[in-house]
């Protein structure tokens, strides 16, 4: 039973693989666009052969995802943390009774809320602060921030966990104080722990669609501005995959924007890899 | 983790619907009066679906699926019969680039829908001409001020660039005017969320379906004609799209489909149209192909 479903895992697993890939490297086998297109800044898929186009460039929606989620980890990295160590080390009783039940639930919460909460909320406030749209990078960083910070706490907090009570125990004999133990030993010895919660952190964030799409503007622009809108790959591909025709150019691009999108998962899966095989030694 | 597991499941569970969409098509075609698979504009799909009820609460052998997806998603779907009946705000024509193929498909206008620039209420504006909306989607004008209103920038707001509102936006509001991607505008996938935008936006424009329309956003006059259903019927309004219902000409299961389409089309399916504030084919006093030209002038 159990060698069935690890079959099936594996299968389903090889043939999105296989489904993805040969719908996204399509368009540059056929000659459509070429790599270089591509990768460049000109997006223009409805303009006329006498504009220039179609121009098919993904570059700034690539960038886009990457500032968002890098953006969103800079801020959620350090809180969640932070909190991790609050829940573990300095108050572990409320953090089992109040923080743990606390990350649990903002878990739960599908991200339509989060993009809903975005939407009415954090874009008028940048609005009126600001006197921008609202809509941009930040109020996309904010979002997302939010989202990933209950991974990045509770992964965290169970690589804090691990380590070795002997060592805090020593650390106090020698005479440390609690936060020269936090800070010299407790997070040197979790940190590849850490690091692994924070690329899932990345991870979530790279991925997320729906949340960003409602508060980024999805303008096709890279206009590195925290205050003007912009998009990232996954707004594009779902504003865009329903409206175009399955089999054309403008559709298996959007795959090959996918494409993209996994194979940064499977990267940043690799670099947890990577992380955790040096805990190892 | 969760996330990918999460993706992963999720691109899995429409690779089954697409076969259940398939195997759905063909069980149709073999027990005429079986069922109809609908797929398309998301615009439509609120009537589609109404009319659907209404027409098995009368017919109860038959059973009507409508899906959403887009009209893109529509024409590929009655293009290899994985759907009996396409949506599409478009003509199968202005999608001819990206391999539909007109000719195998048959086009039943169902109802007509009217477009409006509307406005954030505070512009201060009310009325313009039309070279002034394609200055402005265009980007050479840029604050309120430049033509008689406050003194606001001017905020964009679009539907994506594959939506069929765009494309009929584009083409007869701002004379094919396509290169209107002014940076800094906003780009939101559904009519609802384009009104709240530009309700909320100071110095927002946008476009909507009449039907989108309430007290929250201005409705702009363009060259002085107000943007309402009288005015479309006359084309002396001409931002307006037929909604299209697209068979395949193979003839499967086309007993069925036409009779839905019959349905939409009677007395009853009209009436309905008109209570969505759509505007039904019979009321148009003109008639537009798919390179825009109208009869009579």
């Amino acid at each position: 039973m159990t060698l069935v479903s690890a079959w099936v895992l594996i299968i389903t697993l090889f043939s999105l693989l296989y489904f993805i890939a040969s719908k996204g490297i399509a368009p540059f086998l056929h000659g459509e666009v070429t790599l270089a297109d591509f990768f460049s800044g000109n997006w223009g898929p409805s303009l006329s052969a006498e504009q220039g186009g179609p121009q098919y460039g993904a570059l700034d929606f690539i960038l886009g995802s990457l500032m968002v989620a890098l953006g969103s980890a800079v801020i959620s990295g350090p809180l969640g943390i932070g909190a991790a160590l609050f829940m573990t080390e300095i108050a572990p009783k409320a953090g089992r009774k109040i923080l743990q039940p606390a990350v649990e639930i903002l878990v739960g919460i599908p991200s339509v809320v989060y993009g809903f909460i975005g939407l009415t909320l954090i874009v008028p406030a940048l609005r009126s602060i600001f006197g921008e749209v609202g809509f941009g990078l930040l109020a996309g960083i904010i979002v997302l921030s939010v989202m990933i910070l209950p991974t990045i706490i509770s992964i965290s907090a169970d690589a804090i966990h691990s380590v070795p009570q002997g060592i805090r125990e020593g650390s106090y004999a020698l005479g440390a104080t609690r936060w020269q133990t936090i800070s010299g030993l407790v997070i040197r010895v979790a940190q590849p722990g850490l690091l692994t919660a924070v690329v899932l952190g990345i991870a979530r964030a790279f991925g997320e669609a729906l949340a960003v799409q409602m508060v980024i503007g999805n303008t096709a622009d890279l206009p590195f501005h925290l205050l003007k809108p912009m998009s990232t790959l996954t707004s594009v591909i779902t504003l865009n995959m329903g409206n175009t025709v399955q089999g054309s150019t403008y559709n298996n691009v959007l795959w090959s924007m996918a494409l993209i999108l996994l194979l940064m998962t499977l990267i940043l899966i690799l670099a947890i890899r990577f992380i955790a095989r040096r805990r190892e030694v | 983790m969760l996330k990918k597991s999460l993706l992963l499941g999720g691109v899995f569970a429409l690779a089954f619907g697409a076969l259940t969409g398939c195997s759905e098509g063909t069980s149709g075609q073999q027990q005429a009066g079986g069922s109809l698979t609908i797929v398309g504009s998301t615009a439509m799909q609120p009537l589609v679906e109404e009319a659907g009820k209404a027409y098995s609460a009368k017919n109860p052998n038959v059973q009507i699926n409508v899906q959403g997806g887009g009209s893109g998603q529509g024409l590929s779907s009655v293009m290899n019969d994985t759907a009996d009946i396409g949506n599409s705000d478009l003509f199968a024509e202005e999608k001819s680039n990206e391999n539909i193929d007109p000719s195998q498909l048959v086009d039943h206008k169902v109802f007509v829908v009217g477009f409006a620039p509307v406005v954030n209420p505070d512009v201060g504006v009310d009325n313009l001409t039309q070279q002034q909306l394609i200055d402005i989607f265009t980007g050479k004008i840029k604050n309120w001020k430049e033509i008689g209103g406050k003194d606001l920038p001017v905020v964009l707001v679009n539907r994506p660039e594959s939506s069929g509102t765009r494309a009929t936006f584009a083409k007869y509001a701002l004379k094919g005017n396509t290169e209107f991607r002014a940076k800094g505008g906003i780009e939101e996938d559904s009519s609802g969320t384009v009104r709240k935008i530009v309700s909320e936006t100071p110095g927002a424009i946008g476009y909507l379906a009449f039907s989108y329309i309430d007290s929250s956003v201005k409705a702009l006059k363009l060259d002085g004609v107000e943007p309402t259903n009288q005015n479309v019927c006359t084309n002396k309004w001409k931002v307006w799209s037929y909604e299209h219902m697209y068979t395949n000409k193979n003839g499967k299961n086309s007993k069925t489909e036409n009779a839905f389409i019959q349905y939409i089309l009677s007395g009853e399916g009209q009436a309905l149209v008109k209570k969505m504030e759509y505007i039904p084919v019979s009321q148009m006093k003109v008639e537009r192909d798919a390179d825009g030209s109208v009869k009579p002038e």
